[in-house]
């Protein structure tokens, strides 16, 4: 019999009930909560008089729409601080452990799962949010529910889940310098297409996911939704290990060593079978930048803007068109050429401290071009503690970009950050459809150096353009 | 939830592809804490242009939406689903679903039929021919069809999700019939929890 692979290790250890003919009933460990999917959850509960099964296993915090003002500045938006309360509300009737905004360990659910050690090897993670995904980089299964789902889970601890098909993404080699985390993932993105991930679990595996930091590969796991897989893992290895060792109070006490042996036990099997298989070589990556209004419209940063006649696909062609109008751009014009209007730096992609250190090291070789606002947002309080502990705001500051409070901020611009219509932003976020960042604006995904190089340029550009 | 069997009256066809959930439901809709209203927010970012389809008087009142591939991909927004029902649709046709949409459609009532890209472009030109034409979407047949143009197709539909649509059952209720096997698994599962790492630090605030 063959091997099992990751997924289905975790998968079997989770297992409540099976029946024939109906979807496992699957146990989760830990559930995340923020306030924009929340709400009506707690209210179908209250609707129902059920209370929350394991309040302990449920996590909140406030981030999708919280301003990235200090905390002292109030909420402006009405339906803003009606979610933040809902959500204040609730935890408080239901039992639950929530950061607030301005708490010291408040930010992106994804990044603060992960920093605080909560987000463990072998866990079952889900939250109402898709990019629940960036969690398997700890070799944990997570994944994105809806609403319902969310009630669900308060109320059972248990979600009726039909089993996933595997994939392995296999990127062979060593990226070149200066390829980073969310180029390899765009390339993914690319190469599978929107839908190419579909009814799969991705397990990234290869030279180049192991030559990634946690946080890399975190960058990678975020982004498997856009390619519709529903999760992403990477296997526990030492990195993995040494990424949680002292992390959290659970890391500290003296069972780490036999916690950490059975984590290693978190691989997939040699003679495992993966339904699916793609083969990527990392030596062949450049630094990329979305161009269209779908995460899988990638160039090279050194390429040009597409033409629909590259395409045989009828299809495929009325998309390119319709995504180089609501673009405005040309085929055929050099990315370089491209000038941008602002620069976002954040988001669960890229707003963790190795992001901040990548961008900070190029942002403080010039200044932001006078034309662009650069923003940068650190992913969570700590993240932002660290970077100020480190300087960072500081050579931030001095190049002209903004250093504001944690949170998803212009990443889906539900707080104040937002773009105005026909504004054309570079942005280290994960999502470049029509008016995700605010109504009419244009977003092109690209990494957290490329962005920092592109604010001091006002074009689109990669670190090298600006010295060393 | 209700019990669906037999969805009948107008389909609007929509003629895209790769209509996101952000497209569904813009995000700035996100920030109701009620279940309804949301209708209002459908397509926002297209209903300014008159020529939008759902502006189109002759598809008013329509409870079925024909779409193009791809649809409902993106972000796991159930508000999604609240706005295409809360709106007055109670199917989606298309020849793909995002895998998160179609979920919480199938949690919800709203009824995802996948049928080929031909198929749906069938369907497309006779609802574009006429728009005053009754089509049927039958759950316990699982079938589509539409009578006066002698058009009929199948579509899959597990039996769950069947099931669960012709006796409006929900979710949670199921699942807590299982409670004694919840608690027998917990009792076995060590996997630390937040209380754990936090102790009651979240619950010592409201105190
Ligand atoms: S940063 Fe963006 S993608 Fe991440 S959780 Fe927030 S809104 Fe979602």
């Amino acid at each position: 019999m063959a091997g099992a692979t990751l997924y289905e290790k975790i998968w079997a250890r989770h297992v409540v009930t099976e029946t024939p003919g109906e979807p496992t009933l699957l146990y989760v460990d830990l559930h995340l909560v923020h306030e924009v999917t929340s709400p009506q959850a707690f209210d179908g509960l209250r609707l129902n008089a059920r209370p929350v099964r394991r309040p302990e296993r449920t996590l909140a915090t406030a981030d999708h729409n919280v301003p990235t003002d200090p905390p002292s500045v109030p909420v402006a938006d009405p339906t803003s601080r009606r979610q933040l309360d809902a959500l204040e509300e609730n935890c408080r009737e239901f039992g639950i452990t929530l950061f607030p905004r301005g708490h010291e360990n408040q930010g992106i659910v994804h990044v603060i799962g992960p920093e605080l050690g909560v987000t463990q090897p072998g866990m079952t993670i889900v939250c109402g949010d898709s990019h629940t995904s960036t969690h398997g980089a700890l070799a944990a299964l997570a994944f994105g529910i809806g609403t319902s789902e969310v009630e669900h889970v308060l109320a059972t601890q248990t979600l009726p889940q039909q089993r996933s098909r595997t994939m392995a993404v296999t990127v062979n080699g060593t990226a070149p310098p200066g390829v980073s985390a969310k180029d390899i993932v765009l390339a993914i993105v690319a190469r599978l297409g929107t839908g190419g991930g579909a009814g799969y679990v991705i397990e990234y595996r290869g030279q180049a996911i192991s030559d990634l930091s946690l946080e890399g590969r975190m960058t990678v796991c975020n982004m498997s939704i856009e390619a519709g897989a529903r999760a992403g893992l990477v296997a526990v290895d030492e990195k993995t290990i040494d990424y949680l060792r002292g992390r959290s109070a659970l890391t500290l006490d003296g069972l780490f060593e036999e916690r950490a042996a059975r984590w290693r036990e978190l691989v997939s099997d040699d003679d495992a079978q993966f339904d699916a298989e793609i083969v990527l070589d990392a030596a062949q990556l450049r630094p990329l930048v979305t161009w269209g209004t779908n995460p899988a419209q990638v160039v090279a940063l050194d390429g040009v803007v597409p033409s629909p006649e590259d395409y045989d696909d009828a299809d495929e062609r009325a998309t390119t068109r319709r995504s180089l109008e609501y673009m405005d751009l040309v085929p055929g014009t050099a990315m370089r050429d491209v000038r941008v209007d602002v620069v976002f730096i954040g988001s669960c992609t890229n707003s963790r401290i190795e992001d901040l250190r990548a961008a900070a090291e190029v942002a403080g070789r010039g200044t932001v071009s006078a034309s662009v606002r650069a923003l940068v947002v650190p992913g969570s309080h700590r993240v932002k503690a660290q970077a100020e502990l480190e300087g960072l705001d500081v050579v931030f500051r001095n190049a002209g970009f903004e250093w504001r409070e944690p949170g998803c901020s212009m990443c889906l611009g539900m707080n104040p950050d937002q773009l105005a219509a026909g504004q054309r932003c570079a942005s280290t976020s994960n999502r470049n459809f029509e008016g995700r960042q605010g109504r009419g604006g244009r977003t092109h995904l690209v990494s957290p150096a490329v962005a920092a190089a592109t604010a001091l340029l006002g074009r689109f550009a990669t670190p090298d353009e600006v010295g060393a | 939830m209700k019990e669906v069997h037999v969805i009948e009256g107008r389909a609007v066809p929509l003629e895209r592809s790769d209509v996101d959930t952000d497209q569904i439901i813009p995000s700035e809709w996100l920030k109701r804490v009620e279940r309804t209203g949301f209708g209002r927010g459908l397509f926002a970012e297209w209903r300014d242009d008159p020529s939008f389809v759902l502006n189109d008087a002759r598809y008013v009142g329509a409870v079925i939406l024909v779409a193009g591939a791809r649809f409902g991909t993106g972000s796991s927004r159930e508000h999604a689903v609240w706005a295409l029902m809360d709106y007055g649709f109670a199917a989606v046709v298309a020849s793909s679903f995002g895998d998160i949409f179609q979920n919480n459609s199938a949690k919800q009532g709203l009824v995802t039929v996948q049928l080929t890209a031909t198929e749906v472009s069938e369907l497309t030109q006779i609802i574009r021919d006429d728009p005053a034409r009754l089509v049927v979407v039958d759950v316990e047949r699982r079938c589509v069809e539409v009578p006066a143009a002698g058009w009929r197709r199948e579509f899959t539909l597990d039996a769950m999700t069947q099931e669960r649509l012709l006796r409006g059952w929900d979710d949670i209720a199921i699942t807590l019939r299982r409670s004694d096997d919840i608690t027998r698994f917990e009792s076995t599962s060590d996997q630390p929890t937040v209380a754990d790492l936090f102790g009651d630090v979240g619950r010592a605030r409201y105190a």
